[in-house]
């Protein structure tokens, strides 16, 4: 008897917790956030506050053990120290030409992909886009280093012409990081291209605009946005690699590989690096959200 | 728009140069994997399956495939808990704050990868090493948890604004308990968007190196630390070609298995 008086009594707690939660939403909502707020807030957020104030930290120049003074001489370092400037500037260059260049090769793939192939092919040809995404990261670098290495690829495609290819560097740098994040400009362009009204180009073309005259009346201001979306992408994730640039980079230098160097000698100097990226990219999304495009992401 | 034939003929040009473009380095690995040579020179001397069954045999590699599954695994567990909580607190309650917390999901992976990495290695260093506890795989699981916490959240969120919450309602107006009716209504309308999330999360930590370079303890290494490290040893070119080959045909798995979730999840973007 009593082993069917337990789950009985257990369904009547289950039934007053459940009566219990149905009648306090505010009960509810705590038991659904504490958790995975405690993990963002207190692991995640907690960790970042520590290292962005370390960055007006100093350090031991001797023992490399962290001073806990407070002062704003990393920062000042940023400024002054001509190779710090350069490389920064260097990092930013590099992330708004790998943009441009997205942009300029994604938008006729976009545009075949949305209106010019048939309807039929088109979610196939999305797949293809999306695909190398999920392909490793790693792997693709490491095939631009097979096709750019000596008497590669690019050096037997180009030899015909006289030419040889790049070779490891910073043009080598840019194309790379330019073909992983090349879908992620694509599929947006490729979005709004495909929910173009065909009205629109139709009126326009009524109206007597040559094609040429519609896209950049029509189409271009109308799928702008969606560059700058993309861009997010392109320009965020340009700017905070370092791994590319150390396997096809050859000696070239980004801020990322700044930070890196400087962990272990002088933590808070890496700390105040650090804040360079994060706060280029707050900047450019400041910038970008003017443009309406975040909300299209 | 009324193309010329010229333009038509220039953008199909153009699509197939750019397709060139993203499908050449990938298929480049996939020849290179059969390369006898060491070096990477084009055209390859000849074919060989040699480099295979020698990387089928390499114990580095496969160590470090066997960790990457269990730091994904360990990750994706985590995300799917936590990514799926906020998602049902964000979609089906009205707070103050809501917003923010939207925003603190996404940070992880907005950030750069560094930063977040010092960050948490720093914060491990500090909280962890007096606690006599070291860094290992369970600290990577937490790096990589922390960052695919969004991917979970993303899915079901987008699921679950589609789903109106009548379905519980009408549920439990039929008698059911809370718990009930999420088990045989809410639960079977979000199951795939879970599957999709925790797939896009598992992959997400498969493939990150950058956070895992900061969060893992010594002997822990990852297929892509290891593929990094053999990366540059010419020695090790003809393995490093291979690993880098099984990875290229792995990506097709996803792809293949989120075509047949749904048509919305394919095109959902991995951030």
């Amino acid at each position: 008897m009593t082993s069917e008086v337990t789950p009985a009594a257990g369904r009547g707690t289950v039934r007053r917790l459940a009566g219990t939660l149905h009648r306090r939403p505010r009960l509810r909502l705590a038991l659904l956030l504490t958790a995975p707020l405690l993990w963002l807030t207190v692991l995640y957020l907690g960790s970042l506050t520590v290292l962005f104030v370390s960055a007006f930290w100093t350090t031991n120049s001797f023992t490399s053990q962290v001073v806990k003074v407070w002062s704003t001489d990393n920062f000042h370092a940023l400024f002054t120290t001509p190779v710090f400037r350069q490389v920064i500037l260097r990092s930013v260059g590099v992330a708004l030409a790998v943009t441009v260049l997205c942009a300029v090769i994604a938008f006729p793939v976009a545009f075949y992909t949305a209106r010019v192939a048939r309807p039929k092919w088109r979610p196939l040809l999305v797949v293809a886009i999306l695909t190398p995404l999920w392909a490793s990261y790693l792997v693709k670098v490491y095939a631009w280093r097979l096709i750019l290495s000596e008497g590669g690829l690019a050096d037997w495609i180009l030899k015909p012409l006289g030419l040889s290819g790049p070779g490891f560097g910073l043009p080598a740098t840019v194309l790379t990081l330019t073909y992983l994040w090349l879908p992620y400009m694509i599929l947006p362009i490729h979005t709004a291209l495909e929910q173009l009204p065909a009205n629109l180009l139709d009126a326009s073309a009524d109206l007597g605009a040559k094609a040429g005259r519609t896209f950049r009346s029509v189409v271009l201001p109308m799928v702008l946005p969606s560059v700058a979306a993309g861009s997010v992408f392109t320009f965020s994730l340009s700017l905070g690699d370092y791994i590319t640039v150390q396997i096809v980079g050859g000696k070239t230098q980004l801020v990322g590989n700044l930070v890196y160097s400087n962990i272990e000698l002088n933590l808070p100097m890496a700390a105040a690096l650090g804040t360079v990226p994060v706060l280029v990219i707050v900047l450019y999304l400041l910038a970008i959200r003017r443009t309406g495009a975040l909300t299209s992401l | 728009m009324h193309l010329s034939r010229t333009a038509r003929i220039a953008l199909r040009a153009g699509a197939a140069l750019g397709f060139a473009v993203i499908y050449v380095p990938l298929l480049l690995v996939l020849v290179n994997s059969l390369n006898p040579d060491r070096s990477a020179s084009w055209p390859p001397p000849g074919f060989t399956l040699r480099w295979w069954s020698v990387a089928l045999d390499n114990t580095g590699a496969r160590e470090a495939l066997w960790v990457s599954v269990k730091a994904g695994l360990g990750a994706t567990a985590i995300a799917l808990v936590l990514g799926t909580l906020i998602a049902f607190a964000v979609t089906r309650h009205r707070f103050f704050g809501r917003d923010t917390v939207s925003f603190i999901v996404v940070l992880p992976i907005a950030l750069p990868g560094i930063v977040t990495g010092i960050a948490l290695n720093s914060a491990f260093g500090t909280v962890l090493a007096p606690l006599g506890v070291g860094l290992g795989l369970f600290t990577v699981i937490v790096g990589h948890a922390t960052f695919c916490i969004v991917v979970v959240f993303n899915n079901v969120v987008a699921r679950l604004r589609r789903t109106a919450s009548s379905y519980e309602e009408a549920a439990m107006d039929l008698g059911a308990t809370t718990f009930r009716a999420f088990a045989d209504v809410t639960f079977p309308l979000v199951r795939s968007a879970l599957l999709a999330g925790a797939l896009l999360a598992f992959a997400l930590s498969f493939d990150e190196i950058v956070v895992t370079t900061f969060t893992a303890g010594p002997g822990i290494e990852t297929l892509p630390i290891w593929i990094f490290d053999n990366m540059t040893r010419p020695q090790q070119a003809p393995v490093v070609n291979v690993v880098a080959a099984v990875l290229v045909l792995l990506s097709v798995v996803p792809i293949y298995v989120a075509q047949r979730l749904s048509s919305d999840t394919a095109t959902s973007s991995r951030v």
